[in-house]
């Protein structure tokens, strides 16, 4: 039997003409970004994405820094929710470990809060994600033994606990209502997060969250393409099968936590230093639900589509805000009877089920609609 | 007497019984298959022959008996394990991951000849790439093999039935099995699919040397392929031997009787 990849991989195999989708190699093929079009629409997309920097306002890009972190997050989240069918209600959790671990490790050991003035991003964060990490490999024996909806109850019983613990230890988190700073970003003696003299500390965080969801996304997308995201797949789609294949169910939830929660922690960690501040009840049902509505919305296995969706609900409050000005019955004033945050999670909520009923595969499958209608032109049917 | 190396049967089966909640499925059946030999499983509907695969394969475990696969007592591992040490399967209603392609479900096939682990998988370049490539090399000689190219990149989910019950002997035939467990494999296929099929089956015993292990309904096809046949009723081996010696067996004919006739 001939192995024809092996002759093939050296050597850049050539591209005919007028045949786009033609391999000639498995290497070719098995490239993440396998096609022409495919190259250049991510390359359009992150030069965009620089240009942001330079083009919108300050406040503005903090937005989208705060999304870029999250959607780190939602990778996460979808990695084992989306791509090896474990439900979580626990995200809130791991983020909140992550943000801890953070901002201790790169507090001020003289302040009001825990701090061990270890301010190098290069080290907070993949602690952060270490943290959260370990504490996933220890919450993922309860997948191994609850499937489904039990499963999502008892992660769900996490965040409570997560919240009690958080409220109670002022000397961590500051306390409710208070709060404390957040991690300091910092490499090598080059700040972050202060104002420069080329760029302004929302455009360096902006900029940094970019690089490093780049480098998170493409990691995951390199787990998910591995033997073991086909595992992943085959432990959420047939569990039975997977067994038979010689899957072993334990060891991969337990990877699936693992890295689901590293991703996590380092979202929590990123989050807060575009505010600088955080206090402990952020981290509630409500923010398990938000990451649960990004991949729904998104799109449930794409890392792309976590992505989107995560932009989506992070850019989605700041819009119905603008909008609720021009709105005679909505207010921001949290005392009225219909104010703009139960609109917002009334939105949330009808999202997820407009999007359950009409979209399964999410904002991600919207976008292969549009495509397939252009590969089709001027056939549209 | 104790049988080592290449006279060892690859699969003793013992004296196994298997009840559920008061069904038995399994009432002490006992049978040997040889490192060359295509075994063949027959018997009227819900007489024990899935039960009989389920046990060798780990998913059930049975109250009584031995089961030994190449020497090693299986009774206590876990399916996952039993497949490392080398039985494959495919199954009475195809278990494909229908989402995936066919050339993915074949990589699923090869899981446990792929060694690398979350980082080297993360960064993808280096260890996860080449072993990558290495199974999809190999899985592709699985297309090959099968004649499957026409399907390789279609969801599997999207294919005729007949293809479907190919592509899951592809996958179980990437995991490079020392024993093979098919699960009725020409069920519900046509003429022509199933002379493919034949043909295929008779490949893998000959060219690629794996036991195989059928269950079939398929009269003709048992004759026609299998070295050696048992007959189960009610849970019972009534009959162990030749395929012409197991046809024409008292009790088999009349266990067929009120079934639909033989052959
Ligand atoms: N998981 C189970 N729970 C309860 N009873 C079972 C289970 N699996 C099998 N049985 C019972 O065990 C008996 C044997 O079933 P099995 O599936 O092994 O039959 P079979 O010979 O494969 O039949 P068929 O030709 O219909 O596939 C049947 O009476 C069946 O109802
Ligand atoms: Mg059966």
């Amino acid at each position: 039997m001939s192995t024809p990849a092996s002759t093939t991989s050296q050597r850049r195999p050539q591209r005919l003409p007028g045949r786009p989708d033609m391999f000639t190699s498995y290497a070719e093929n098995m490239r993440m970004l396998n096609t022409t079009p495919k190259r250049r629409s991510v390359a359009a997309l992150v030069v965009v994405a620089v240009a942001v920097t330079f083009v919108v306002d300050d406040p503005t890009l903090q937005i989208f820094a705060l999304g870029l972190a999250a959607s780190i997050g939602a990778i996460g989240l979808n990695l084992v929710t989306g791509y090896c069918g474990q439900v979580s209600l626990g995200h809130a959790f791991f983020l909140a470990i992550g943000a801890y671990t953070a901002a201790a490790l790169s507090g001020d050991p003289d302040g009001r809060t825990i701090g061990f003035g270890i301010t190098n991003i290069l080290i907070w964060l993949p602690a952060a994600g270490i943290v959260a990490g370990i504490a996933g490999i220890l919450v993922a024996p309860l997948a191994t033994r609850l499937r489904g909806l039990y499963l999502a109850i008892v992660t769900l019983g996490l965040v409570f606990l997560g919240e009690h613990i958080f409220n109670e230890w002022d000397e961590l988190t500051g306390g409710p209502q208070v709060g404390r700073e957040a991690a300091v970003p910092e490499l090598f003696g080059f700040s972050f997060d202060e104002n420069g003299d080329i760029l302004t500390g929302d455009q360096k965080i902006y900029l940094l969250m970019l690089v490093l969801l780049v480098i998170f996304a493409v990691a995951a997308r390199n787990l998910t393409r591995s033997k073991i995201g086909r595992a992943f797949h085959a432990i959420r789609d047939r569990d039975l099968a997977a067994s038979i294949m010689g899957v072993q169910l334990a060891k991969y939830k337990t990877i699936a936590f693992a890295v689901s929660s590293f991703y996590a922690g380092c979202a929590g960690a990123l989050l807060y230093i575009v505010t600088g501040f955080f206090d402990p009840t952020a981290f509630n049902l409500l923010l398990s639900v938000q990451y649960i509505a990004m991949i729904l919305i998104g799109g449930v296995a794409t890392i792309s589509g976590s992505i989107l969706g995560a932009m989506f609900i992070t850019l989605l409050p700041p819009v119905t805000r603008e909008l609720a000005q021009f709105l005679p019955l909505l207010t921001t004033d949290p005392s009225a009877s219909i104010n703009i945050f139960i609109v917002e999670g009334v939105l949330y909520g009808a999202l997820i089920i407009g999007f359950l009923l009409f979209e399964p595969r999410g904002l991600f499958g919207i976008w292969l609609r549009i495509r397939n209608y252009w590969k089709a032109w001027p056939f549209t049917y | 007497m104790t049988a080592t190396g290449q006279d060892r049967p690859i699969v003793e089966f013992d004296d196994v019984h298997l009840a559920f909640a008061g069904v038995k499925a399994i009432s002490g059946v006992s049978f040997h298959v040889g490192r060359r030999e295509l075994f063949a499983v027959i018997g009227p509907n819900g007489a024990g022959k899935t039960s009989i695969f389920n046990v060798l394969s780990g998913v059930y475990r049975p109250g009584q008996g031995t089961v030994r696969f190449d020497g090693t007592d299986v009774l206590r591992l876990r399916p996952h394990a039993i497949a490392e040490l080398g039985v494959a399967r495919t199954f009475q209603n195809i278990e494909l991951f229908a989402n995936l392609t066919v050339i993915d479900n074949l990589m699923l096939g090869r899981h446990t000849h792929i060694s690398y682990g979350v980082p080297a998988a993360l960064a993808w370049f280096g260890r996860a790439r080449r072993a990558e490539l290495a199974a999809r090399a190999a899985a592709e000689d699985i297309v090959d093999f099968l004649e499957l190219e026409a399907w390789r990149t279609y969801p599997v989910g999207l294919l005729p039935y007949g293809v479907q019950k190919r592509v899951e002997l592809g996958r179980a035939l990437a995991m490079q099995p020392k024993l093979l467990l098919l699960d009725e494999p020409v069920a519900g296929m046509n003429l022509e699919e199933t002379e493919d099929m034949a043909r295929f089956v008779l490949d893998i015993r000959d060219e690629l040397d794996i036991p195989i292990i059928m269950v079939e309904h398929d009269m003709g096809l048992v004759m026609d392929l299998a070295d050696r046949v048992m007959a189960v009723d009610f849970g019972e081996a009534i009959a162990t031997g030749t395929p012409s010696e197991v046809q024409s067996h008292p009790d088999v004919i009349s266990a067929y009787l009120g079934q639909e006739s033989m052959s």
